[in-house]
């Protein structure tokens, strides 16, 4: 299969009657054979921008190109992409073969060939008993591998994925996943993945394309997502549990926090100096309990109260409530809003060791990793110490975005 | 002991409905079995006393009701055709597109079905004359769609709006065209609402009486229950209540058949299984 499948999407815009912006000169370019993950909070256009690449939403503005073929006005029929929905779209009065088989037949495909192909996609997923009985019988594993079974039979150019795991419980949810790595590593066939699970996202794609509010914001390997996330939007919506943000305030090497000074590297209190109240972001895993630290090097410790602790055996979460400054306070609520959340007490979440002893209601001695901590601008939400060599792609439309809706924030 | 009285409570709510619908079909089955003597006897008992099937080989037998029946099933049957499809295709239009006017269209076709049919006789009767349409089958297919088309399209563009969109879309990713994808899925999907339609359709048309009466002047369109009224008998002081029953059984029994066959296709949850359940 040496299709060139690239999916090149060029400044596409989705504007609704109303004058509502669902895609915002967005540009994501897929190239051939990698699985590309759309993610975001609900509302954020990742759907919309895959129903525009199989040609199910009309495109405002903007070039989609497939391959080397401008198909902003194909047919879906005429685009030759496979997709899953997300409720799997079966036909529910046809057996699990001829649903396999559906694409097929409307090829006109030969009955023999047809047969090879539907056993061989039902050998892979493993459908082979359930290949007579209707959908309306299969548990909802077996209805996503049917839907998966009715896109890799097509040899289409491209997979596309809305939300395909999202019906499933969660065991199944992980096995699917693993899955799909498996069918796509080996078909070795451009995909794209819509989801809002951040975990699906850094699991299953090479690259990840975070969208908020229909604009792109940082496009990036899951790992330069979770290590130099392009502003507090990316930061908070990358890695569970999610990022803490806390007020700070940089003095010299030092960043004051609301439990105390932590030391940073010198180059990143340079990026952040003389800029006023800030606020830096820490990963829950870069604490940990003082008295399991053995090395203590290029961190400080501090004291505070824990509040709730859950033990999970290989590690610990304990969390400590604090107050914020209102100005800070209104912009966390705010970022709490785009990503979907509840209403956010004003805590620290942190990621001990298993073998922590700390207790609720303790005092507890808590280190923090300074090297790792990430430093915000509340008005913009841009991150300050973002290393732009290993941040992926960050489209300067998209930090203006964020600045203005911080302002308005 | 409070449960086998409701139990008990059950069953005789069920053998007293069962007696009340039931019981005048019975005495016409049971009618259409005796002879002339036994119906005009004054107070008739309920069985017959000597069964007889001459009343099924004279009806059979008279070319009347014969034509009568190829009328009735003729113009119900391709009334029930034109009318479905014709409703198919207008509903999934409404549950499907948006476009101006839906309301109207939605609320004119339930204004027509609320008209009554007698205001209409007189009209039409002058319309088909000049027109040539008087008694002949299109004369009585075309008021017979037009009134069962409003409630064939309603259900019917409730069921296409039961049917998830998707179902569509993904038969157009799989490369099928809006045509294709409307045959080979929404129609086999949309199969319970088409059969409702079809089967209330075919029993308006078997049943009607009074078009079928006003628009007709001989068996060459005249449909049964019209041509019932014109089995009066040598007699005008005693009518040949076997015959009458006779054929009474004789035009319910195609109505039964066809609901049996058709209740296996009535199935709800047909599109169970189409999505997350």
């Amino acid at each position: 299969m040496s299709r060139l499948a690239a999916i090149d999407m060029k400044n596409i815009v989705k504007e609704y009657g109303d004058g509502f912006l669902a895609v915002n000169d967005v540009s994501i370019d897929v190239q051939d054979g990698e699985f590309m993950i759309l993610v975001g909070p609900s509302g954020c256009g990742k759907s919309t921008l895959l129903r525009m690449i199989v040609g199910l939403e009309d495109i405002t503005g903007g070039e989609m190109m497939i391959g080397d073929k401008l198909v902003n006005d194909l047919a879906p029929r005429d685009r030759n992409l496979a997709m899953v929905f997300q409720n799997y779209a079966l036909y529910p009065h046809l057996t699990v073969y001829e649903n396999i088989a559906f694409p097929l037949r409307l090829a006109h495909v030969p009955d023999a060939e047809i047969d090879r192909k539907v056993r061989d996609a039902s050998k892979t997923l493993e459908l082979d008993e359930h290949l007579d009985r209707k959908p309306g019988n299969l548990s909802g594993g077996q209805r996503q591998r049917v839907a998966m079974g009715r896109a890799i039979v097509r040899e289409a150019d491209a997979f596309l994925f809305d939300e395909p795991l999202s019906n499933l419980d969660a065991k199944l949810r992980g096995q699917m996943r693993t899955e799909i790595t498996r069918l796509q590593k080996r078909l070795g066939i451009t995909t794209v993945y819509v989801t809002h699970d951040q975990t699906e996202a850094m699991t299953l794609g090479d690259r990840v394309a975070v969208l908020k509010r229909g604009v792109l914001q940082q496009l990036a390997t899951p790992r330069e997502l979770y290590e130099n996330p392009c502003n507090l939007f990316v930061a908070g919506f990358i890695g569970s549990p999610p990022m803490n943000f806390l007020p700070a305030t940089v003095e010299g090497n030092t960043v004051k926090l609301p439990f105390g000074a932590v030391d940073v590297p010198p180059e990143r209190a340079e990026k952040a100096a003389g800029k006023g109240l800030l606020m830096a972001g820490i990963r829950p895993e870069n604490f940990e309990d003082a008295s399991v630290r053995t090395d203590k090097g290029g961190g400080s410790t501090f004291r505070a109260e824990v509040d709730v602790v859950e033990w999970l055996g290989n590690e610990t979460y304990a969390y400590i409530p604090y107050e914020a400054p209102p100005e800070v306070e209104a912009q966390l609520r705010q970022l709490e809003r785009d990503l979907d959340g509840e209403t956010m007490h004003t805590q620290l979440v942190v990621s001990l060791d298993g073998s922590s002893r700390i207790k609720a209601g303790e005092d507890a001695e808590i280190w923090v990793d300074g090297r790792k901590v990430q430093l915000f601008d509340p008005a913009s939400g841009d991150n300050l110490t973002v290393d732009l060599d290993n941040a992926g792609r960050i489209p300067v439309h998209g930090t203006q975005q964020a600045a203005q809706s911080g302002a308005a924030g | 002991m409070g449960e086998t009285r409701a139990k008990i409570g059950t069953w005789l709510g069920f053998l007293l409905i069962l007696v009340w619908c039931l019981l005048p079909v019975v005495w016409i089955i049971s009618l259409s079995f005796k002879g002339p003597t036994e119906t005009a006897a004054g107070s008739p008992q309920f069985l017959p006393k000597e069964p007889t099937l001459q009343n099924y080989s004279d009806i059979i037998d008279n070319p009347d009701f014969k034509d009568s029946l190829i009328n009735s099933f003729g113009i119900a049957a391709i009334s029930t055709f034109l009318s479905v499809i014709l409703a198919t295709l207008a509903a999934y239009a409404i549950a499907r597109l948006d476009f101006k006017g839906k309301r109207l269209v939605l609320s004119i076709a339930l204004a027509i079905a609320m008209f009554p049919v007698v205001a209409l006789v007189g009209p039409l009767f002058d319309l088909w004359r000049t027109l040539g349409l008087f008694n002949t089958w299109p004369g009585l297919i075309i008021p017979y769609m037009s009134f069962t088309l409003p409630l064939a399209i309603w259900t019917l563009s409730a069921f296409f709006r039961e049917i998830p969109w998707e179902m569509e879309q993904a038969a157009q990713v799989d490369g099928a065209t809006s045509w294709q994808a409307f045959r080979k899925v929404i129609v086999p999907l949309a199969a319970p609402g088409v059969f409702t339609a079809a089967i209330l359709t075919f029993f308006f048309a078997w049943n009607e009486f009074v078009l079928a009466l006003s628009l007709t002047s001989t068996t060459q369109a005249r449909t049964v229950p019209a041509q019932l009224s014109f089995f009066v008998g040598p007699d005008p002081f005693n009518p040949p209540y076997g015959q009458l029953a006779t054929a009474s059984v004789v035009v319910t029994v195609p109505i039964i058949v066809i609901v049996l066959l058709f209740q296996r296709k009535i199935v709800a949850g047909l599109t169970s299984g189409a999505v997350k359940g």
